[in-house]
C-alpha cells in the first residue's frame, strides 16, 4: 500500500541569466528560486492495484516517485510504503520496492547483466533456489536468452531495458514503480513490456505506479490515474470516467465505399481527419446510434471503429483548464 | 527476520568478486591510476641525488630509497580514489541506484576498492620490494614483530584514507562542484602524510601541524613500521593513534553522508 498526505517536496534553484556578464555578476551575488516540484499531493494505492501517474514535463511526476522510493527526503507531509516511511531506507522497504527509470541504468556498464543480477542477489539475500527460479520466470517473460552474457554497453536500447526490468525484478518486490519504462523502445518491445508488467502484477499482486509519455502504456495498463500539473494533483480516479468526464464524444473512424462530400459528413458530425475515403468523426454519445446505422446501413461504410478520444487530448483539455483555473485565482 | 549486518557480511564474497570483474574491465584507467601513484619516485631521484654528496640532516641515500620505496609500497596498498566516485555520482544522480539496494554504499564503493588492491600492487609492488630488499635493506627494520604490525598498520592506513575521502566526497551534496576542496585536500595530504618527503625533515612546526591530523597515520605510520626500528611500545602507540583516526574518520563519513542525503537533489531523470 501507498500512501502519500499533503506531500510537498521544494527545491531551491540557482537562477542565472545568459552571457559572460550573469555569470560574473553569479559568482558575487547568487538568485535563487523556490521551485515547488510537489505541492500538497495526496493519494492512497491499495496492494495490488494499477495506476498511471500523468502529467505534463516537470510537473513533479518523477520527483513523487523518487520520494516515494525514497531517495528524496520529502519538504513537507507524510508517505509511507509498504507500511514504512521511505526515506528511512528500511533494508525491508527496499527489498518490497523496485524503480525502473528508462533513463538511468542500473546495470553494470562493463560486465555483463548477469554479474549485476549476481550482486543483486547477494545484497538482496535472495536464497540461491529463489534467484534461480525468478531469473529463469524472467528470463522466459521477457526473453532475454544469453542477452544476460553480453558486456551491457554492447545491448541495444531495447535489450537494456528488458535487462534492466529483470535487474529490477529479481529480488520479488511487491511495489513497482516504473519512470518511463519503455522511453526509446519499439512499437514490438513495448508490447512486450506492457504484457509482461501486467503479468507481473498479477501473479505477485504487486502494486504498480506508472509514469509514461507513451499514453498507450497507461491505457494499456492502469484502470486509475493521477494526474499531476506543477506539483498539485489535479485528477485521481478511473480512466474511463476522466475521459467521459472531460469530453464524452466519441471517435467514429471509417472508410466510405462510394466518395461522399464534407458537406454530407459534417451533417453527422465534426470532421477530426479525413484522408481520402478514410474519415474520423467526433460523434455526441447520444446521436452515435443513428450515426452508426446510417454510415452502415445507407453509406455501407467499411472498418467501422468506435473509440474513445486519445487519453493525450484529455489531458491536453485538463491541463489547459488548470491553467486558466490557476491564472484566475494567482 | 536476517539482519542488515550479517546480511552485508554475506553479500560481501559476491561483491568483492565483482569488483574485481570491474578492475579488469578498466584496464586503462587502472594503468593510469598506477602511473599516477608513481610520485616517490620521482621524490627518490632527487633526493638521491641531494644525498650522494653526504647525509642530508640524518637521512643517507639509502635512507631516502628504503623511505621513497616503502612509501611506493605503502600508497598503492591505500591509496583511494573514492571522492571522485561519490561526487560523481551525487553529482549526476547516479548514486540513485546505490539507494536502491539494501546495502551501504559506503560498503558497496569500500568492496570494490579493496577487490582492486591486488591489482594495483601487481606492477609497482613487485618491482618496490625487489629494488628495497637490493638498495635499502640495511635501512630496513628486520624486527619480526614489528614487521608484523606493518598488515593492521596498512589496514587502518587504508580505512582513515578511504573514510576522509568518502566523506569529502560527500561534500558534492552541498557544492555542486568539490574539486577545488579535493585540490587543498591533496596539497595537505601530500605535505603532511610524509607522502612528498619525510616528516622529519619538514620544519618543526609543520610536524606539529601534522602530528594533530590525520594525514600521517594514512601514510606515515607504516611506512615508519617498515623503515624505522622503534621500540615496541612505540609501534603499539602508533597503531593505537592510526586506530582512534579510524573510528573517528569512519564517524565522520558516516555523518557527511547522513546529513548530505537529506540534500540529495536525485537530479538527471
Amino acid at each position: 500500500m501507498i500512501r502519500a498526505r499533503d506531500l510537498t517536496k521544494h527545491f531551491r534553484v540557482h537562477k542565472r541569466g545568459s552571457g559572460l556578464a550573469a555569470a560574473l555578476k553569479s559568482v558575487v551575488r547568487r538568485k535563487y528560486e523556490l521551485v515547488k516540484a510537489v505541492d500538497g499531493v495526496s493519494f492512497e494505492i491499495q496492494r495490488g492495484e494499477r495506476v498511471g501517474f500523468l502529467g505534463p514535463n516537470g510537473a513533479g511526476k518523477t520527483t513523487t516517485l523518487k520520494v516515494l522510493s525514497g531517495l528524496l527526503h520529502p519538504t513537507s507531509g507524510e508517505v509511507e510504503v509498504e507500511g514504512y516511511v521511505p526515506f528511512r531506507r528500511a533494508p525491508e522497504l527496499l527489498s518490497a520496492i523496485t524503480l525502473v527509470m528508462g533513463q538511468k541504468s542500473q546495470l553494470i556498464w562493463d560486465l555483463p547483466p548477469a554479474d549485476t543480477y549476481a550482486m543483486n542477489r547477494a545484497v538482496f539475500d535472495v536464497p540461491q533456489d529463489a534467484f534461480d527460479r525468478a531469473l529463469r520466470e524472467l528470463t522466459e517473460l521477457l526473453e532475454l536468452g544469453d542477452l544476460v552474457t553480453k558486456p551491457t554497453r554492447q545491448l541495444s536500447l531495447g535489450e537494456r531495458m528488458k535487462c534492466e526490468l529483470a535487474a529490477a525484478l529479481l529480488h520479488g518486490p511487491t511495489t513497482l514503480f516504473l519512470d518511463e519504462p519503455t522511453i526509446g523502445l519499439d512499437v514490438a518491445m513495448q508490447l512486450a513490456i506492457r504484457d509482461f508488467v501486467r503479468d507481473y502484477n498479477q501473479r505477485h499482486e504487486a502494486t504498480v505506479l506508472l509514469t509514461s509519455h507513451y499514453m498507450d502504456d497507461v491505457v494499456a495498463l492502469c484502470p486509475r490515474i493521477i494526474v499531476i500539473d506543477q506539483g498539485k494533483l489535479i485528477h485521481d480516479g478511473d480512466l474511463r470516467a476522466l475521459v467521459k468526464q472531460t469530453d464524452p464524444d466519441k471517435r467514429v473512424s471509417f472508410t466510405l465505399v462510394t466518395p461522399r462530400a464534407d458537406d454530407e459528413l459534417v451533417k453527422l458530425g465534426a470532421i477530426l481527419k479525413r484522408e481520402g475515403q478514410r474519415a474520423t468523426l467526433r460523434v455526441g454519445e447520444k446521436d452515435l446510434p443513428a450515426v452508426v446505422g446510417h454510415l452502415l446501413g445507407e453509406w455501407k461504410a467499411a472498418d467501422l471503429a468506435i473509440e474513445d478520444p486519445p487519453l493525450e487530448e484529455i489531458l491536453r483539455v485538463m491541463f489547459g483548464k488548470a491553467r486558466e483555473g490557476r491564472e484566475a485565482n494567482p | 527476520m536476517r539482519s542488515a549486518t550479517a546480511r552485508t557480511v554475506r553479500a560481501i564474497p559476491t561483491l568483492l568478486r565483482i569488483g574485481l570483474a570491474e578492475t579488469v574491465a578498466y584496464r586503462a584507467e587502472f594503468i593510469v591510476w598506477i602511473l599516477t601513484t608513481t610520485m616517490p619516485l620521482v621524490m627518490l631521484g632527487l633526493w638521491t641525488t641531494v644525498a650522494d654528496e653526504g647525509p642530508f640532516q640524518a637521512y643517507r641515500s639509502e635512507d631516502f630509497v628504503a623511505y621513497y620505496l616503502a612509501m611506493l609500497i605503502v600508497r598503492n596498498l591505500t591509496g583511494s580514489w573514492v571522492a571522485w566516485q561519490v561526487s560523481e555520482e551525487i553529482r549526476l544522480g547516479t548514486m540513485s541506484m546505490r539507494l536502491l539496494r539494501p546495502l551501504h554504499p559506503m560498503v558497496a564503493f569500500a568492496t570494490s576498492h579493496i577487490a582492486a588492491i591486488p591489482f594495483r600492487g601487481l606492477i609497482a609492488i613487485p618491482v618496490a620490494v625487489a629494488l628495497l630488499v637490493s638498495s635499502g635493506a640495511s635501512a630496513l627494520t628486520h624486527d619480526p614483530a614489528q614487521l608484523a604490525l606493518l598488515i593492521p598498520s596498512i589496514a587502518l592506513g587504508w580505512i582513515i584514507g578511504f573514510a576522509c575521502l568518502f566523506a569529502l566526497g560527500c561534500l558534492a551534496f552541498l557544492v555542486t562542484q568539490t574539486s577545488a576542496i579535493g585540490n587543498i585536500y591533496f596539497t595537505l595530504f601530500g605535505i603532511l602524510s610524509g607522502y612528498l618527503l619525510p616528516l622529519d625533515l619538514l620544519p618543526g612546526w609543520i610536524s606539529r601541524v601534522a602530528s594533530w591530523t590525520p594525514f600521517p597515520s594514512m601514510l606515515g605510520t607504516p611506512v615508519r613500521l617498515l623503515v624505522h626500528p622503534m621500540a615496541r611500545g612505540e609501534a603499539l602507540e602508533l597503531l593505537a593513534i592510526q586506530g582512534a583516526w579510524a573510528v573517528g574518520a569512519i564517524a565522520l563519513a558516516l555523518t557527511a553522508w547522513r546529513v548530505g542525503l537529506r540534500r540529495y537533489e536525485a537530479v538527471g531523470a
